[in-house]
């Protein structure tokens, strides 16, 4: 789960609880010196006991996200982070050539990278040679709640690679988590769909349950699709 | 008494004036910064915690101060 948009952190804190995420993602960013009051993420969200994934959102190329998550190796020893280039302020969409630049680059440094990038299997495919250990498609762009607007991509992506694969951005609510899973995802990141819903702890409880049951789903293997009906009802016996 | 000179540095973007021969170690203790918590670079070098008692600011370094804070 995103950790950004909530009214404060402890609304943030309950909804990740409650949604029952393994991994939140966090940003770098300046101390405030001037106001040393204001509260901590790390006195509400206990890094012991969830996992932190330093993520480079607001980066726009490869040297400041490189900076970013060398800083947030420093800041607690995290070799697992989340790689974000962007392109575009206004659609947000994965700048992925510096993305794939800074891929190898992190991979060489011993950084555990997880890639944010779009739905393209073939630029998937040459971020997992880069050395990538997830990989994270958008399914619309970030903040939209568009849900996923490729599932053939998707698809293909997972049937390509064995790699986490991870719906990143985009989603709106909580079927949208349920089709990801449906595709044969290992997990979703959400963040707006849940901290901008007028109730976000129901939203994240919705969430919670979606995954699942998208995952169950994907695992019971689902039936084939028919043109024409298919009786639930014995013939046998009719009256 | 020899008074103190003071040196302009630029912190977290903003101008500051410190005293002179200032180690980094006793920037953040002034600032109150938990160390654990944060990573610093200084002219866009990262910092070796061990050393910021050795390092001493000189005129016109950049220094930076991060944390983690809610994010996407």
């Amino acid at each position: 789960m995103g950790t950004g948009k909530y009214k404060n952190m402890k609304e943030c804190a309950k909804a990740i609880k409650l949604s029952g995420a393994d991994i939140v993602t966090v940003a770098v960013r300046r101390v405030n010196i001037t106001d040393k009051k204001k509260p901590l993420l790390m006195d509400y969200i206990d890094p012991k006991k969830i996992t932190y994934l330093p993520n480079t959102a607001g980066c726009f190329n490869s040297f400041e996200a490189l900076r970013t998550l060398r800083l947030a190796r420093e800041i607690g020893g995290w070799k697992l982070v989340k790689l974000e280039v962007l392109g575009d302020k206004k659609n947000l969409f994965p700048e992925m050539i510096e993305t794939l630049k800074s891929t190898e680059v992190l991979a060489k440094e011993g950084f555990k990278v997880m890639v944010y990038c779009n739905d393209d299997p073939l630029m998937a495919k040459r971020l997992e040679n880069s050395g990538a250990c997830a990989i994270m498609p958008l399914a619309a762009p970030i903040g939209s709640g568009l849900g996923i607007l490729n599932k053939v991509n998707i698809k293909i992506i997972r049937s390509q690679t064995k790699l986490p694969l991870i719906i990143d951005a985009g989603l709106g609510q909580a079927s949208d988590a349920t089709i990801a899973m449906e595709l044969g995802c290992d997990g979703v990141l959400v963040n707006t769909a849940i901290a901008k819903a007028k109730k976000p702890f129901d939203m994240a409880l919705a969430f919670k349950h979606a995954v699942i049951a998208g995952r169950q789903s994907y695992l019971s293997g689902r039936i084939e699709k028919n043109l024409m009906g298919n009786a639930s009802s014995p013939k046998k016996g009719i009256i | 008494m020899k008074k103190i000179k003071k040196i302009e540095i630029k912190l977290n973007g903003k101008n500051k004036l410190i005293n002179e021969n200032y180690k980094i170690q006793t920037l953040l203790n002034d600032l109150n910064i938990p160390i654990k918590k944060v990573a610093i670079e200084l002219n866009q070098e990262i910092v070796d915690k061990k050393k910021l008692n050795k390092i001493k600011l000189k005129k016109n370094d950049k220094i930076e101060i991060v944390h983690f804070i809610g994010g996407g």
